[in-house]
């Protein structure tokens, strides 16, 4: 299977009563309360830095993705970071996993195809493009979007990326959103016919058809661990049977958040205040900006609002032992967390595509590099051969790294890289 | 007893639903963004007026998916020209709420001549920057109706937003709401400036522009951006009513309204 770090680029050092004192982490925190330019330079070189720990220590992929206006991630541009990446690991075999650009918000949303392109030749083929949808936060609160064009959009965008990558001729695209007389992008991707798509997605219903009608990686990008995500993803694969598609493992990536130590008592001794700070800060914000009105469908309004996929748990009075316990995040020993991603995660949800969070929340950076460490030494090379008895082929992963495992570099040497 | 019929504009894509009453000249009636509820303001007007109270395009019952076969404001303004010509309404006064007060003012704009009078409860339309209009869809859900309503719990916000009642009337309600601000949002996300300052002027009808004295969705300082712009408009404040001054105060704002569309020019 492929293992990739996934990175937030999350505000690390919000104040205690943050979760007291603000409305929301998202949308409308105010900057110059929180955040000061030179503190948060440090932490987009600490975010590049701990990527490329990661990519040198054996990692298959690095992740990064769009948020807007929060203090929970904010990278607003994932190009710019993903361009970083793919030029300080050439000459490895390490994806760089765009989870990504978002198409709605960007006008036209061919800019995105052309800066996939520039990473996938910057990069020599390496590129995962992934096309979400955007949040309600990002796309409909904080870039306008009006919430019953959201999905719209994206779906004619999406086309026309597919479309742009492709055609072999000029073409004039005339759709309801977007018309553009002349598409001719410059450049074009190294990998034919297109790189791989992954579409994230948060359980919806009508995620599942597109995903599998077109045939893309479906990513179901949680903070509520395997457990939670378990029916769901079933659902998942049988839209897969029904559509008549092959149980493919390399069809569905699932985001995990891990924290790894020498033991279990050490992992919680090292971890537990960031995974309180991720869960009771991070994630702070009030539940009518995930659904604003018009977002869903009229089926997927009346299915959610009779039975509501939203947890059921008040995360601020969960503790660490909570979050473990429920699967929230995976911590502990490396036995531990091997055990639990390969029961939970990868053979429980069927799962050829991983993604890890390593670095969560309030976690400093030399914390978060013992964590990449611990887990690329110790957890990665046990689950990396997961599926390879089976014989399935990886489809949604770049045809040129499928079999190479990456080699780490020595320890050391990939932080001074960086 | 009011009468309920459905009418498809838009080559049949877009179906409305349109209930009225009453015996008299032509009145339509336009609700706002949370659906139409016919209430005891509506039962006032027709005793003097034949009222029409179409539903807005998508907030029709069973026509939920007909909103996606429009994209913009000019295509709703287009809509409620063939609905009035369905109806065989030629000209109305029109009296609109909230959402339904700007599209009123936009039919106006684009049809002089079939707009005789203009009744605008609480419009919206406009935006400034120090009176923000608050964008009720950011709400928590649980609040919305203390800032629409002045009593949040009675029976008027009961009317519009549904009642407290088992799981599956409460459900119902709910997504009635957030569809009916889903389909109006259409029109006016993510503020609700869309244009009408330059079209404005094109409104012939007189034109009364009411209040609430206590609105906390839409500030009663936009009355002035009406009754600036319009050539014939004057401005009426209504006490005990936040911004459905209509549903809060039925038989003033009716009365002041039917003595508005009445009296000779």
């Amino acid at each position: 299977m492929k293992i990739s770090m996934f990175h937030l680029m999350p505000h690390r050092e919000l104040p205690p009563d943050f979760e007291k004192r603000y409305a929301s982490v998202w949308v409308t925190p105010p900057w110059w309360e929180l955040a000061d330019a030179r503190r948060v330079g440090q932490y987009y070189n600490w975010t590049l830095d701990e990527l490329l720990y990661a990519a040198n220590s054996g990692f298959d992929g690095v992740c990064t993705n769009e948020h807007h206006q929060n203090a929970y991630g904010f990278m607003p541009s994932p190009n710019i970071m993903g361009a970083v990446l793919a030029k300080a690991t050439n000459g490895s075999n390490v994806a760089i996993v765009q989870m990504g650009a978002t198409l709605p918000t960007s006008n036209p949303p061919i800019r995105v195809a052309e800066e996939y392109a520039m990473l996938d030749c910057i990069s020599g083929g390496r590129l995962v493009a992934g096309l979400p949808l955007g949040s309600p936060m990002d796309v409909n609160f904080c870039y306008g979007i009006t919430p019953m064009e959201h999905r719209e959009r994206y779906r004619e965008a999406f086309a026309l990326t597919l479309k742009a990558w492709q055609a072999r001729e000029v073409f004039a695209w005339n759709g309801r959103y977007y018309q553009l007389a002349n598409v001719n992008l410059w450049p074009r991707p190294i990998q034919q016919p297109h790189p791989p798509v992954w579409v994230p997605g948060s359980g919806s219903i009508s995620t599942f058809d597109f995903a599998v009608d077109h045939d893309v990686c479906y990513c179901f990008l949680s903070y509520s661990g395997a457990k939670a995500a378990k029916s769901m993803m079933q659902r998942y694969w049988q839209v897969v049977t029904d559509k008549g598609r092959e149980a493919n493992p390399y069809r569905a990536g699932f985001l995990q958040l891990v924290a790894v130590a020498e033991t279990d008592a050490q992992a919680e001794a090292k971890y537990a205040r960031h995974v309180e700070y991720f869960y009771h800060k991070c994630l702070h914000w009030p539940p009518q900006l995930l659904s604003p009105a018009g977002n869903q469908d009229y089926r997927s309004l009346v299915a959610n609002v009779s039975n509501p996929i939203r947890r059921a748990d008040d995360l601020k009075a969960l503790r660490y032992r909570d979050f473990v316990e429920k699967g929230y995040v995976i911590a502990g020993s490396p036995a531990t967390v091997r055990d639990r991603l390969k029961a939970d995660v990868v053979d429980g949800l069927r799962v050829g595509n991983l993604m890890v969070l390593l670095q969560i929340g309030s976690m400093p950076h030399e914390l978060t590099l013992e964590n990449i460490d611990l887990f690329a030494r110790t957890v990665l090379p046990e689950l990396r051969p997961s599926w390879d008895g089976d014989g399935w082929i990886n489809h949604w992963w770049p045809e040129g790294l499928r079999d190479a495992a990456p080699r780490p570099v020595p320890a050391g040497v990939g932080a001074s890289q960086a | 007893m009011t009468r309920e019929q459905t009418i498809s504009v838009w080559q049949n894509r877009v179906r409305m639903r349109v209930l009225s009453a009453g015996r008299g000249p032509a009145l339509v009636f336009l609700h706002g963004a949370w659906g139409l509820a016919w209430d005891p303001f509506l039962d006032e007007l027709a005793q003097s007026f034949t009222v029409y109270a179409p539903e807005h395009p998508g907030t029709t019952p069973d026509a939920h998916d007909d909103i996606y076969h429009l994209d913009g404001l000019w295509d709703l303004v287009l809509c409620y020209d063939e609905l009035l010509t369905a109806l065989g309404v030629d000209e109305a006064v029109v009296v609109g709420h909230s959402f339904g007060g700007m599209v009123a003012c936009e039919l106006a704009a684009a049809y002089p001549r079939r707009t005789r009078r203009l009744a605008l409860i609480a419009p919206l339309g406009f935006w400034r920057d120090t009176e923000p209009v608050v964008n009720w869809v950011m709400l928590d859900p649980a609040e919305l109706s203390g800032y629409v309503f002045t009593d949040p719990g009675g029976e008027p916000a009961q009317r519009l937003f549904g009642p407290a009642g088992p799981p599956d009337v409460a459900n119902a309600a709910r997504v009635r709401l957030m569809w009916a601000m889903g389909a109006t949002g259409k029109f006016i996300w993510p503020l609700p400036d869309k244009g009408l300052k330059k079209r404005i002027h094109r409104v012939t009808a007189p034109a009364l522009v009411i209040w609430g004295q206590d609105d906390r969705l839409v500030p009663a300082v936009y009355a002035e951006e009406f009754t600036k712009r319009l050539a014939h408009a004057r401005a009426h404040t209504v006490g005990g009513a936040g911004h459905a001054p209509h549903a809060e105060q039925p038989k003033e704002v009716a009365r002041v309204v039917r003595e508005f569309l009445t009296t000779p020019p």
